[in-house]
């Protein structure tokens, strides 16, 4: 039993130091722009605007959920005006950087993965390097960088879809006062909330370029390798999500002085 | 110069090479032969640096490659070609994509001047005209050629081959074999190449290596290994199998 944890406990560590390793390379060759911008157009295009649909329907229900929910408790203490506060709030900081990245990782983080896994079965990597040609130049760094970038701008319509659902179920369904309603939501919602989002949303795009990236480049021989790495893909950058975001709130309120 | 001094490889606990040591000279055609998972293709990718060894050095015009990082390598990597033994084309590039890849990364060549490399690379392979096709639409052997036509055209020095015939019928294993040839003597390249076809392999090699139980078993010219006494050599070249190594049906 302590053998198996021993040898798990190992394992762990040395991915993790793997990982680590692989975002170093990259973000070394991304701060001295070894990227063709041709693949990265077109990463930008694959994770920011095929993601769009699922983004922008699964904010939208967030927002309306958390505004129908946030009303049934509020009324009962003659708060409803406040509702869509609590909305805009929850989004910016929180629901629409986390759904979005979970989102993202699903679709996006195991595409990687399954990509990039088949192109090493296929020794396709390897013929990458005998051409001269670092795979995390070509592989990782355009994904990164669009990552980076898509992540922040879809967590932003997230955000603005999920409050403007909120209001529309708040002042249409839940018959509140919209001008309260809004008012409150303007009053409550603080640039620094927005800026939070932004920087989660950042990060997390970060982790799931990285992730799916490294589950493709070191997976497993044949589909059975492939699938596998997809799967973990997923399952592990949507962890990482999770977690980090719990430390980045924290962190965060901190260094801004939140709730000061 | 290719220069294999005392190579050593395991993967896990097993043993794949175990004190490998030959020379390659300049403009020189060796075949490496052995049984399957006997270590030809590790060694393949030991030379040009796809894999570390546990031991030993692998030395390329004098360079040692063993140590060196991965953007060190692909400096020494400039000197090299290489057919896999799956082609590897970049499934979602087009032929003529596949083999321009290698130009693009040099300096700011012309399109037009990339498309002029590109039909000759492909006239030499007897593929011209197929540049907009994707690998997917390929046969096997048009696939292998466009592999080759990838590895040499930006003139590399050195040629390596892994099972450049497998899988294919004995035409077009023929009609590959010729091609290596005509690359050989039309670039004057160091040719390397890892196959289990006899034929090929006596038609290819200036020098034959054989490798056995992990070592290199013996070394010689294609008449002196294919009329070799020897009977682990006798019988590899003859495709004679032992009675304890025959199949249970």
């Amino acid at each position: 039993m302590n053998f198996l944890a021993g040898k798990f406990l190992t394992d762990w560590l040395e991915g993790l130091g793997r990982i680590s390793l692989l975002a170093k390379e990259a973000i070394n060759s991304l701060v001295t722009l070894k990227v063709r911008w041709q693949d990265f157009l077109f990463q930008l295009y694959f994770i920011g605007v095929k993601s769009q649909s699922v983004v922008l329907v699964t904010g939208a229900f967030t927002g309306m959920v958390l505004c129908a929910q946030t009303y049934f408790q509020f009324h009962k203490v003659k708060l409803d005006t406040a509702t869509l506060a609590v909305v805009s709030v929850s989004m910016c900081s929180e629901l629409g950087p986390v759904l979005t990245a979970l989102m993202v990782a699903g679709r996006v983080g195991a595409a990687m993965a399954a990509e990039i896994g088949t192109m090493k079965v296929t020794e396709q990597i390897d013929a990458l390097r005998t051409l001269a040609t670092h795979p995390v130049d070509y592989l990782v760094v355009p994904r990164l960088m669009a990552s980076f970038i898509a992540l922040p701008l879809l967590t932003a319509e997230s955000i603005t879809i999920g409050i403007v659902s909120g209001y529309l179920v708040g002042a249409f369904l839940l018959d509140i006062d919209p001008a309260y309603l809004y008012y409150n939501m303007l009053k409550h919602t603080m640039g620094i909330d927005v800026a939070v989002g932004m920087i989660k949303a950042f990060i997390f795009g970060g982790i799931i370029a990285i992730v799916g990236c490294y589950k493709g480049m070191t997976c497993g021989e044949g589909a059975e390798g492939v699938g596998r790495a997809t799967t973990e893909a997923m399952v592990f950058s949507s962890i990482t999500i999770l977690i980090s975001n719990f430390f980045l709130t924290l962190t965060l309120s901190r260094l801004l002085h939140l709730y000061d | 110069m290719i220069e294999v001094s005392h190579l050593e490889k395991t993967f896990g606990s097993v043993l794949i090479l175990d004190d490998v040591s030959f020379r390659v000279e300049t403009g020189e055609s060796v075949v490496i032969i052995g049984r399957s998972g006997g270590g030809k293709s590790v060694l393949l990718k030991h030379i040009i640096g796809l894999l570390q060894p546990d031991a030993g050095e692998v030395l390329i015009d004098g360079e040692n490659l063993c140590g060196l990082d991965e953007r060190q390598l692909l400096r020494v990597r400039h000197k090299f070609g290489m057919l896999f033994q799956g082609a590897a084309l970049f499934d979602s590039m087009t032929v003529a994509e596949n083999i321009a890849f290698a130009l693009r990364r040099e300096g700011n060549p012309t399109e037009a001047e990339i498309a002029r490399k590109v039909a000759h690379a492909l006239e030499l392979v007897e593929l011209s005209g197929t540049e907009n096709k994707n690998p997917s639409e390929l046969s096997g052997g048009m696939r292998k050629r466009v592999g080759l036509a990838r590895a040499i055209v930006y003139e590399p020095q050195i040629v390596l081959y892994d099972e450049p015939t497998t899988g294919l019928d004995p035409v077009v294993s023929d009609s590959i074999d010729h091609l290596i040839l005509r690359v050989r003597d039309h670039l004057k390249v160091t040719t390397v190449v890892v196959t289990h076809d006899m034929r090929s392999a006596r038609r290819l090699g200036q020098r034959i290596l054989m490798l056995h139980n992990r070592k290199l078993y013996c070394s010689g010219t294609a008449d002196e290994i294919f009329n070799s006494t020897d009977p682990v050599v006798h019988r590899f070249v003859n495709g004679i199998s032992l009675p304890t190594e025959d199949l249970v049906l």
